[in-house]
């Protein structure tokens, strides 16, 4: 579904991603770990399409097409979603109503009966439940005074309405206590299917204790330095990065 | 306060025909103290002359194309068929309509026996009252401004309005002032209002200025607002004239013991508009809320000039001005507090923000403090800059296309505004002008 190819990518002259090569399949659950600043962010940022970074080498083919080719919101519009790091503010669009924009253009662009209200309504008390967010929080401003745990439970509430074929979580989990993980967890486990792929991007293998991925990478100055079963997760955890930090440096 | 005289307009092709009409209405129509202050007041504007930008106060606002222009009045007699008037209508509101500054009694509910302690009337005919004619100019003297001193030395009509003491104004009073350029002739009218509001008084009133087509005009209008004490006022100006009109008002309010006014001032017409607005807080506890909205574009300039006074210990100010620029748009915010020593307690809070959709745009924002008490707070703010890219970003990475994602961000800027508005029509009204104005308006007005 996706392939990442020696992808290089850069900020004011900066180089951030390195040469970073991956492979997700549809179906899968793939984590990726890294210290802080070794280019995760940057990574999703450039998959859901900003523009602040610059392409310097490689390829992203997502589903047999160059997905750098796309506007962020044709990315969105064929399935990929971005649950951002840092949730964005937005005073003055209402969560609910922001939502059914947002659902809308995507069912537009792909042809499909865009929802009327009532039909929208449904559809967010039955997704409302999945991550146990509190329905006042539908009717005010996007993010808007929100805690850090609501903002990170209405990403995932917003990719269990948006449905999308690719989503990519990016620390999902910070700043979350246990119960408020369960929950996220729940949620990505309760979308995961055959046709849907997840890359879970996080700084602790706690969240792979309730998202068990397929494969976990690890992730050190902008290049991919070891990929392994959902066991690394756990080595990592005990050793550090240390290790493959030096690893990285040799390479 | 002392102006500097620094005039123009010996050679202003503007000023022929405004001295023949200050002889005209001069022999005809007023009498007694009204015709001199007329005289005093013609004088006044023959002294100043039309500013020029060499002034402090006029530095940002250049009038030369309005000084350039033969404004003729329209010499027609006020009359309108009320299928013109229709769009420019809110339901549920009492109106009164004015044709280039007079009054169109057929299309005006001028008959309001049915809401006792209320006096609504061409001022006109008002001024026949000694009274009344006494307080024409009490708030706003005709020798300190240029277009105050033109306005009450040309005016024909505008509105007088009186709530009893006690009385409540249950309906909205829409005053629409329509402008029209008959033959295409550059029209200027100058309508003058006067609001007269008793103790424990409550009345809405809403202002619309609109050109009924696009020719050249200019429009001079001034308010006074006497409002009594522990009244209640909530007033709004919709300034959506064409783009080819001047619009250059002055407007007044004292406020008492107690008295809450509010005003919430829109505007999106006009080539050159500029707002004079002042405020006086002269009764302990009296709350003053001014707040406005611009939405400029092309070569518009809009400007606010602010002066709020706090006279009297334990008053309250609030203004919040909030500007969305286009295209070369260019807007100004003059924004001066003024305490008095014996203003103890006194709260101000002033806020302007200008959102910039292009980047050869320009808002010009002047905060102006000056305390003399010493137990006061007052707080100011000003930003200006554009959409935060990271918002946009977030946008669209759910779907929403570029444009409706600057726009919904836009419509979300002036949103804090939007809700403010408590006359349901005027805010639909203003909503719909956002949503044309914004491309993709059909998302944002899903999203809203
Ligand atoms: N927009 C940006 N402008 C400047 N530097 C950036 C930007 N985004 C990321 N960086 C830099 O790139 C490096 C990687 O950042 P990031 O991708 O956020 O790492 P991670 O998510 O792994 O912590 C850091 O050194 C960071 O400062
Ligand atoms: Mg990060």
């Amino acid at each position: 579904m996706l392939k990442i190819e020696n992808l290089k990518a850069s900020v004011e002259g900066q180089e951030i991603l390195r040469g970073l090569s991956l492979e997700v399949k549809a179906g899968e659950v793939h984590a990726i770990m890294g210290p802080n600043g070794s280019g995760k962010s940057t990574l999703a940022q450039v998959l859901a399409g900003r523009e602040d970074y610059e392409i310097d080498a490689g390829s992203v083919t997502y589903d047999g097409e160059d997905l750098l080719e796309l506007a962020p919101e044709e990315r969105a519009q064929k399935g990929v979603f971005l649950a951002f790091q840092y949730p964005v503010e937005i005073p003055g669009v209402s969560n609910t109503y922001f939502l059914k924009a947002a659902l809308n253009s995507i069912r537009k662009a792909r042809g499909e009966q865009e929802l009327d209200a009532m039909e929208f309504l449904k559809l967010v008390r039955e997704k409302v439940k999945v991550v146990d967010l509190d329905e006042s929080l539908m009717k005010r401003p996007v993010n808007d005074g929100f805690s850090g745990g609501e903002k990170k439970r209405n990403e995932i509430f917003h990719m269990a309405v948006l449905e999308p074929r690719l989503a990519i979580l990016d620390e999902t989990d910070s700043g979350l206590d246990i119960d408020a993980l369960k929950t996220v967890a729940a949620g990505v486990n309760s979308l995961r299917t055959d046709g849907r792929a997840f890359l879970v991007i996080t700084h602790y293998q706690r969240l792979l204790e309730y998202i068990v991925p397929d494969v976990v990478h690890v992730m050190v100055d902008g290049r991919i330095v070891q990929s392994g079963g959902k066991e690394l997760a756990l080595e990592l955890e005990s050793k550090g990065y240390g290790w493959l930090e030096s690893k990285a440096g040799a390479a | 306060m002392s102006v500097p005289v620094d005039t123009q307009i010996s050679d202003s092709p503007a000023l022929g025909p405004l001295l023949e009409e200050m002889q005209t209405l001069g022999e005809q129509g007023s009498t007694g103290p009204l015709l001199s202050l007329r005289q005093h007041a013609g004088e006044a504007f023959r002294r100043l002359g039309f500013p020029t930008t060499r002034l402090e106060e006029w530095r940002f606002t250049d009038v030369s194309r309005v000084a350039n222009t033969r404004f003729l009045p329209d010499p027609r007699p006020p009359e309108l068929a009320a299928e013109r008037l229709a769009p420019f209508l809110y339901a549920g509101c009492r109106n009164v309509v004015l044709l280039n500054g007079r009054v169109v009694s057929e299309l005006s509910d001028l008959d309001i026996s049915d809401a006792p302690g209320l006096t609504v009337r061409s001022l006109a005919e008002a001024l026949e009252e000694p009274a009344v004619a006494e307080r024409i100019g009490s708030l706003l003297p005709p020798d300190q401004h240029p277009f105050v001193a033109l306005n009450t030395a040309l005016f024909r009509d505008g509105v007088y309005l009186e709530v009893e003491a006690g009385a409540r104004l249950e309906e909205p009073l829409h005053l629409v002032f329509l402008g029209e350029t008959p033959d295409g002739q550059a029209t200027v009218s100058y309508p003058r209002n006067l609001f007269v509001l008793g103790e424990r008084s409550e009345c809405t009133v809403i202002e619309t200025y609109a050109s009924l087509d696009d020719g050249e005009s200019l429009t001079c209008p001034v308010t006074e607002v006497l409002a009594g004490a522990s009244s209640v006022c909530k007033h709004f100006k919709v300034q959506k004239e064409s783009l080819a009109a001047n619009h250059l008002a002055s407007f007044q309010v004292r406020l008492d013991r107690a008295t809450n006014f509010s005003s919430h001032a829109i505007t999106h017409g006009g080539a050159l508009v500029r707002n004079d607005v002042g405020a006086l807080l002269d009764g302990e506890g009296a709350v003053c809320t001014l707040n406005g909205l611009y939405v400029v574009a092309g070569e518009q300039q809009v400007d606010n000039h602010m002066r709020v006074e706090h006279k009297k210990p334990h008053t309250y100010s609030h203004e919040l001005f909030k500007g969305i620029l286009d295209g070369n748009a260019k807007t100004v915010f003059n924004g001066r507090i003024y305490v008095h020593r014996e203003a103890q307690k006194t709260d101000a809070k002033q806020s302007n923000r200008n959102l910039l959709l292009s980047d050869q745009a320009i808002a010009h924002s002047n905060p102006q403090l000056e305390i003399f008490a010493d137990d006061v707070r007052c707080t100011h703010g000003s930003t200006t800059g554009h959409l935060e890219e990271e918002a946009v970003f977030y946008l669209r990475s759910r779907g929403i296309d570029e444009a409706a994602a600057t726009s919904l961000l836009t419509y979300a800027f002036a949103s804090e505004f939007v809700d403010l508005v408590e006359v349901e029509a005027l805010r639909r009204d203003l909503q719909n002008f956002l949503f044309s104005r914004l491309t993709g308006g059909d998302i944002v007005r899903q999203a809203v």
